[in-house]
């Protein structure tokens, strides 16, 4: 410190003072409002969901027609009817029902038959199980969407990384499972991290734009699996086209016995979550991303190196995807096969943005995913209510995250600020 | 003289802020109002109001003593309000009139343009008010002075008797400036009335008729030019006494720290932007560079920070050759960058105050050990830097962005001033500040030379760079035509060197007036 300050400050008026209080004040309603918005996206697109159920369903249109018959509470009484009983149903279907678990409980305890408290922990397991590759594919878009790159390959990446893993899984036999499990996940990550570092490093060097490139990746993907897979090298020799068993060395363990599928992927993800927050908030590496995402001019000014900092960040992000594919493999199928994910890696990018990018934002986001899918299966044969409508919740919910706009009309919340997705510029650049 | 304009309780606030409060204000016919005010005191946004852009919370608008609704910019134009924007807002590739024309295209046989019964319009009004506008000059040949009389021709073209220029003198040179205070005084002369937005004091008492100051949303007073001084108008701006001049001490200039040797460089359009330039800057001492935006000040500095690859020539900095050397390896030498534009380059605006200010030496210690950031370190130093230099913020995590200009360039100042530097190259350091900051940051630039660093000062303002300035170069289409020590420098003789005109051509003109 060489600055003598022997400049005294000036004074500060009350009118300043007072516009440090608002602006105090604003940032923390600011951060109030980045939680709160994602919720109340989540309550209007199930609210309005709700409404799309009552105008498909055959007997509250009939209920409504006869509005005029019959008295109007019954009407009402109907509709609400209806849209209740899907909706529990959806819950019944993501959590399991409390009085199964205790009557299971108690059998358990009585006679140490556990078959009926599996199946009451079963839905809930279920939905972990859907949420954990969200939660590694989410993260992996988030980790771009900070240094300023969108990510759209996760799928392509989760596919080579599911490749990578198989076949470390089933190609190498004679390892213990505390080394074999892990080179299993670290050949999926690595994968992966080669799949996205390809589109991040032509994005560095010739300016190429990521979202064009990561597609592209993502179709030689889809292609290379299907040539492995489909009487290529990797294919097994039974004429299916999938991949030999992995060795049971490589699974990731299961934690509860049959039927019950819930994996070690789901703490591992959670784990994945933590050193994603860590990396990005608390070193210097992590810095250098959010500086690159949030002001790349401000960046190159501060002397970091843009170049090598956007093949990392999309190294991080595709070895992030390519850990989904590997938990796939490694946790549930054992194997692949060539329709091996159902959009995890597409579904990611609307879990980031409803995240807000935040490791913590996208574990709650997946966990949402997840036990919307869980439930959906149930919902739809009690209820009635096609599968399809879960998605139409989902894609509402981030129609709404995209445009705060929309929300704060309806909550009549004040715009603050300061405050935004600053995620969404990986577009423009 | 009859008000054309007045407004009267005009309130808008934003969330949070404040713009406008309760603002009265009039306009008289034939008279060029001086609207004067800090950033951020309110004038751009009572001006929007009053072009429609917004619409007041409270308060009415009269025109000629009726109560009007403006809604937008075309009931607006219908009121015969003109609006000439700081940036203009013109179609380089297209002609004086059809940029004149776009939005009011006269049409001949239905849909085609007529432009020639256009351009005679134009001709007219150029004659008319004496602005020496060429109608099917292409706009992108015109120099900046000429596009702004374009902009005025758009605006009279629309008939407009109310006029409001917004920071109409920003991108002007002294010379320029003079020539566009006679136009702007052939207006009044020809019946028309204008509001002169700036925050130029020296301006203000040369062109005003009458002058409205604006602090935190509210009118604190009017005055006339001649019972006014920059002094009095300062106090009345920022609320308390401002020191206009700098006291600095004779400067003691030590070893050369910086040494440029036939520096060029290319912009980003390919084209030489600095050329041959060669520069000596000693220790403790300021050289400023003046000259007009965009005569290569801006590459000089990208260049010497690391930031542009550089075509020929060298530069040393400390005995080091940096020529071509990236931005950290000359960080490291000891290099302080004040860079032009603050919100593009010199912070991360959605980063707290505390991680702009270790924005460059986040990774030494004791901010972080190779890998890992030392939180606790990085918010003991904000909360330092943000004491010793005076930094307005509600703490240390309050993201960059919720600060006002002048608090963004504190936390700049701070940044790079907390290290121990040898050359700070400051460009523009003062763009958009208020009064209060200015002279805030001007002593502490002074106070770094007076220990013994270098300094290199870009700036378009005049004032700044004579005052600071131990020696003044003045750049010129990517050279440096003149250098003299500001003793010696005087506005006029730095504008026309500005300007192009060449050193002898000004002593022979001071021979024989």
């Amino acid at each position: 410190m060489s600055g003598q300050g022997q400049v005294s400050p000036p004074v500060m008026s009350d009118a300043e003072l007072e516009d440090e209080e608002k602006q105090g004040l604003l940032a923390r309603k600011g951060s109030l409002q980045s939680v709160l918005l994602p919720l109340l996206a989540v309550f209007t697109a199930l609210v309005l969901g709700g409404v799309l159920m009552a105008v498909s369903n055959a007997d509250v249109i009939a209920a409504w027609k006869n509005l005029f018959n019959a008295p109007l509470k019954t009407t009402i009484s109907i509709t609400w009817v209806t849209v209740r009983d899907a909706y529990s149903a959806l819950a019944q279907g993501a959590f399991g029902s409390p009085a199964r678990f205790t009557e299971g409980f108690r059998i358990w305890r009585e006679t140490g038959e556990n078959r009926e408290l599996l199946e009451a922990i079963r839905p809930f397991a279920e939905s972990l199980v859907i949420s954990t590759p969200y939660i590694f594919a989410g993260l992996s878009v988030a980790l771009g969407f900070r240094g300023g790159l969108f990510n759209i390959g996760a799928e392509g990446q989760l596919f080579v990384g599911g490749l990578a893993s198989v076949f470390v899984g089933y190609s190498i036999t004679t390892l213990p499972w505390f080394l074999h499990l892990p080179l299993a996940l670290l050949a999926g990550m690595l994968a992966g991290a080669i799949w996205g570092a390809i589109p991040g490093y032509l994005k560095a060097r010739t300016g190429a734009h990521e979202v064009i490139n990561t597609i592209m990746m993502n179709y030689i993907a889809f292609r290379l699996a299907d040539y492995l897979l489909h009487g290529g090298p990797m294919m097994a020799g039974s004429g299916i086209p999938a991949t030999p068993e992995i060795q049971p060395t490589a699974y990731l363990p299961a934690l509860f016995p049959r039927p019950v599928r819930l994996h070690a992927g789901f703490f591992l993800a959670l784990i994945m979550a933590a050193l994603v927050y860590w990396f990005l908030w608390k070193t210097t590496r992590g810095f250098e991303i959010r500086m690159v995402g949030a002001n790349p001019d401000a960046a190159r000014y501060a002397g970091v190196k843009i170049t090598s900092t956007m093949v990392l960040t999309m190294a991080l992000s595709g070895a992030l995807a390519g850990l989904a594919g590997a938990n796939q493999i490694l946790g549930l199928d054992h194997k692949m096969v060539t329709a091996f994910s159902t959009g995890y890696g597409f579904d990611s990018i609307a879990l980031a943005l409803l995240g807000n990018s935040h490791p913590v934002g996208v574990v709650l986001a997946s966990l949402l995913f997840g036990f919307m899918r869980g439930g959906a299966a149930r919902m739809q044969s009690v209820a009635g209510v096609p599968v399809e409508l879960i998605r139409v919740i989902q894609g509402m919910a981030i129609v709404f995250v995209a445009a705060p706009a929309i929300i704060r009309g309806i909550y009549r919340l004040k715009e603050i600020p300061g405050e935004g997705l600053s995620v969404l510029r990986g577009w423009s650049s | 003289m009859a008000p054309v304009l007045e407004l009267r309780g005009i309130t808008k606030t934003f969330p949070g802020v404040l713009a406008n409060d309760q603002i009265d204000l009039v306009l008289n016919e034939r008279e060029i109002l001086a609207l004067l005010g800090e950033n951020g005191a309110g004038k751009t946004t009572l001006m929007n109001i009053l072009y429609g852009l917004y619409t007041p919370d409270e308060g009415e608008i009269f025109i000629r003593g009726k109560k009007v609704e403006i809604q937008g910019p075309e009931d607006a134009i219908q009121q015969g309000i003109g609006m000439v924007h700081q940036h203009f807002m013109l179609i380089p590739v297209f002609t004086v009139t059809e940029n004149v024309m776009l939005g009011v295209e006269s049409m001949r046989y239905g849909p085609f343009l007529d432009r020639t019964a256009a351009a005679e319009r134009i001709r007219e009004i150029s004659m008319r008010f004496g602005l020496d506008v060429d109608p099917d000059a292409l706009v992108e040949d015109l120099p900046v002075g000429i596009q702004q009389r374009v902009e005025i021709i758009k605006v009279l073209y629309r008939e407009a008797d109310i006029l409001i220029l917004d920071e109409p003198t920003a991108v002007l040179t002294p010379q320029e400036v003079d020539e566009f205070f006679k136009v702007v005084r052939s207006l009044v002369d020809q019946g028309k009335s204008v509001i002169f937005i700036t925050h130029k004091l020296k301006e203000v008492l040369a062109i005003a008729d009458r002058i409205a100051v604006l602090r935190a949303g509210r009118v604190v007073g009017t005055a006339k030019p001649d019972e006014a001084t920059e002094a009095s108008l300062a106090t009345m701006m920022v609320g308390r006494d401002v020191i206009l001049k700098v006291d600095k001490k004779r400067s003691d200039p030590g070893p050369v720290v910086l040494n440029i040797e036939n520096l060029c460089v290319k912009d980003d359009r390919e084209i030489v932007a600095v050329d041959e330039v060669s520069l000596q800057l000693r220790a403790g001492e300021i050289l400023g560079i003046a000259g007009v935006q965009g005569n290569g000040q801006t590459e000089l500095v990208e260049a010497l920070t690391g930031l542009r690859k550089t075509e020929s020539g060298k530069v040393i900095i400390l005995g080091s050759d940096t020529t071509n050397a990236t931005p950290r390896e000359i960080t490291e030498l000891g290099v302080a960058h004040v860079p032009e534009d603050r919100q593009k380059d010199g912070l991360v605006l959605s980063f707290p105050v505390e991680d702009n200010l270790v924005l460059s030496t986040y990774y030494v210690q004791p901010f972080a050990n190779g890998i890992i950031l030392h939180q606790e370190e990085i918010e003991k130093a904000a909360t330092e830097r943000v004491d010793l230099f005076d930094v307005r913020t509600p703490g240390v995590t309050t993201p960059v962005s919720n600060l006002s200009g002048g608090n963004q360039q504190k936390v700049i100042v701070a940044r790079e001033f907390s290290r121990p530097i040898q050359l700070l190259i400051a460009s523009q350091p003062t763009r958009g500040l208020d009064v209060g900051s200015i002279e805030y940051i001007h002593n502490r630039i002074i106070e770094k030379r007076d220990a013994g660093c270098a300094v290199l000062l870009v700036s378009p303002e005049l004032d700044e760079v004579i005052s600071l300035s131990d020696r003044i170069a003045v750049m010129y289409k990517g050279r440096i035509v003149a250098i003299l020590p500001s003793s010696e420098a005087t506005k006029e003789h730095l504008g026309l060197l500005m300007a192009g005109v060449n050193a002898s051509e000004i002593a022979a003109d001071r021979r024989n007036p």
